[in-house]
């Protein structure tokens, strides 16, 4: 087999940098990984994405990938062992269904959430509320949404994350709770513990940190 | 047919969302039967098959629903693997058609909408970010084509195609209402050429509505972005209201 080379260009702290890590762990797929400075984008970057100049970027053998989503697709027709999506054209479309579910209406709504105030804020929050018992309803009894293993939502969903994170630095009640989303709470702790995903969540401190660097002046008058 | 391999598409013909279904359906030669949708009063079917967006399209195939145009689109693909692909079959050429569809739908799209629902100061700056999406997508196109002639037919029209001719099949209504070109063939030669392959696709074509009716929904998203009105008709996502509802399909 010809040698691959395979980069990934993300950040630590990015839930959508995080989903292709886990991709390519859970396929054993060798990468090297290149942490960008996003104030300081490297030339190398800008080059292989210059429409969105953003992270992820994937680099097969040269050739570039953009677009979380795009990239995990590329990633499970590429590597086509330990599969990410179903088999099952309609699995796989539900599978997608909330993935794009979770970028569109999820991503917006949490990082509206941490800065909003007041009557705003428990708007968002409601909502996000809302948007978890829909993830409860396609999750069901299964263990990961992927059912044994993880899958293509699941990896998609670590982004749940970037929430439970920013609500603990910021000092404000978890949405996500045992009581209110059992289910949801069930599959986070699951996720966690999964040996693969757990390499590849930042140290919780570091994390912590950011958020309240980033946001902590923003709730300063709460 | 047997009843479980029954294909139903709820629509309403206005919406550029649906015509994307609606063109994958009859590429690939897929019967179906369309049930035409009063986006003010929704069916209860239509509640019920989408019930997290409540929108248009919805496909409904051996009684199971899916919703949102780019995932009907792909498991049409994934499902009638008969008709012409509408994805390539390289994982990289399929990645790069995913990636540009992304940003027709997200970069494009969603700033069209905007310029056709803003005026004054906010609209030109509208107008300005289309116009740099439309040289990202112009270069690209350079880049997905790689020199070659990109022949367009109802044989080989994929995901971007229709994506593509969702948005700017309108694009004459668009200029008439919003005074703006954006499928210019001096700035973006390309895309313009491609465009205009693309409305002349017989499938896309019989799929159309005329040209005035589109005018008349452009005119009337404007009007009511731009006046809020008191007779409660509000302007929702993807835009489509009472009167468009009642208007005949074309």
């Amino acid at each position: 087999m010809a040698e691959e080379e395979v980069k990934l260009f993300g950040t630590w702290a990015s839930p959508f940098s995080r989903r292709i890590e886990v991709a390519l762990k859970l396929k054993g797929v060798q990468f090297e990984y290149i942490e960008e400075d996003l104030t300081n984008k490297s030339p190398a970057l800008l080059n292989y994405n210059p429409v969105n100049k953003q992270i992820p970027v994937l680099v097969h053998n040269g050739k570039p990938v953009a677009e979380s989503l795009v990239i995990m697709e590329y990633i499970d027709e590429t590597w086509k062992h330990n599969p990410i999506l179903p088999v099952d054209p309609y699995e796989r479309a539900m599978a997608r269904f909330w993935a794009k579910y979770i970028d569109e209406k999820f991503w917006p709504a949490a990082r509206k959430s941490v800065v909003a105030k007041g009557e705003e804020q428990k708007g968002e929050i409601d909502e996000i509320q809302q948007q978890m018992k829909n993830l409860e309803g396609e999750l069901k009894e299964k263990k990961f949404f992927g059912g044994e293993s993880l899958g293509f939502l699941d990896i998609a969903a670590n982004i749940i994350i970037w929430l439970v994170v920013a609500q603990e630095a910021l000092g404000m009640d978890q949405i996500l709770n045992e009581e209110k989303l059992p289910v949801l709470y069930g599959w986070l702790q699951r996720l966690l513990d999964d040996a693969v995903f757990n390499e590849c969540v930042p140290p919780k401190d570091r994390h912590l940190d950011l958020f309240k660097v980033r946001f902590g002046s923003s709730i300063a008058s709460k | 047919m047997a009843e479980e391999n029954k294909v139903k598409l709820h629509g309403m013909w206005a919406s550029p969302y649906v015509k994307r279904v609606e063109i994958a359906l009859k590429i690939k030669g897929i019967p179906y039967e369309y049930v035409e949708e009063d986006l003010v009063n929704k069916s209860q079917l239509l509640l019920q098959y989408n019930p997290v967006h409540k929108k248009v399209p919805v496909l409904i195939h051996d009684g199971k629903p899916i919703c949102e145009s780019l995932v009907i689109l792909e498991y049409i693909d994934e499902t009638w693997k008969n008709g012409p692909p509408l994805l390539p079959q390289d994982p990289y050429k399929r990645a790069k058609v995913r990636f540009w569809t992304s940003f027709v739908e997200k970069e494009l799209l969603e700033n069209v909408l905007l310029v056709v629902t803003s005026e004054g100061e906010a609209q030109e700056k509208a107008i300005k970010v289309v116009f740099e999406k439309l040289k990202l997508l112009e270069e690209g196109l350079k880049d997905l084509f790689q020199g070659e002639t990109h022949h367009i037919d109802g044989e080989n029209m994929g995901i971007l195609d229709i994506f593509l001719c969702s948005l700017f099949g309108a694009h004459k209504a668009q200029e008439e209402v919003l005074g703006v070109k954006f499928i210019d063939p001096e700035k973006f030669p390309l895309l313009s050429s491609w465009v205009t392959a693309l409305t002349e696709v017989a499938v896309v074509k019989a799929l159309q509505p005329p040209h005035e009716k589109l005018v008349v929904v452009y005119q009337f998203l404007r009007q009511k972005a731009l006046q809020p009105s008191a007779d409660g008709v509000e302007v929702k996502e993807g835009v489509y209201v009472r009167s468009l509802s009642r208007s005949s399909p074309s």
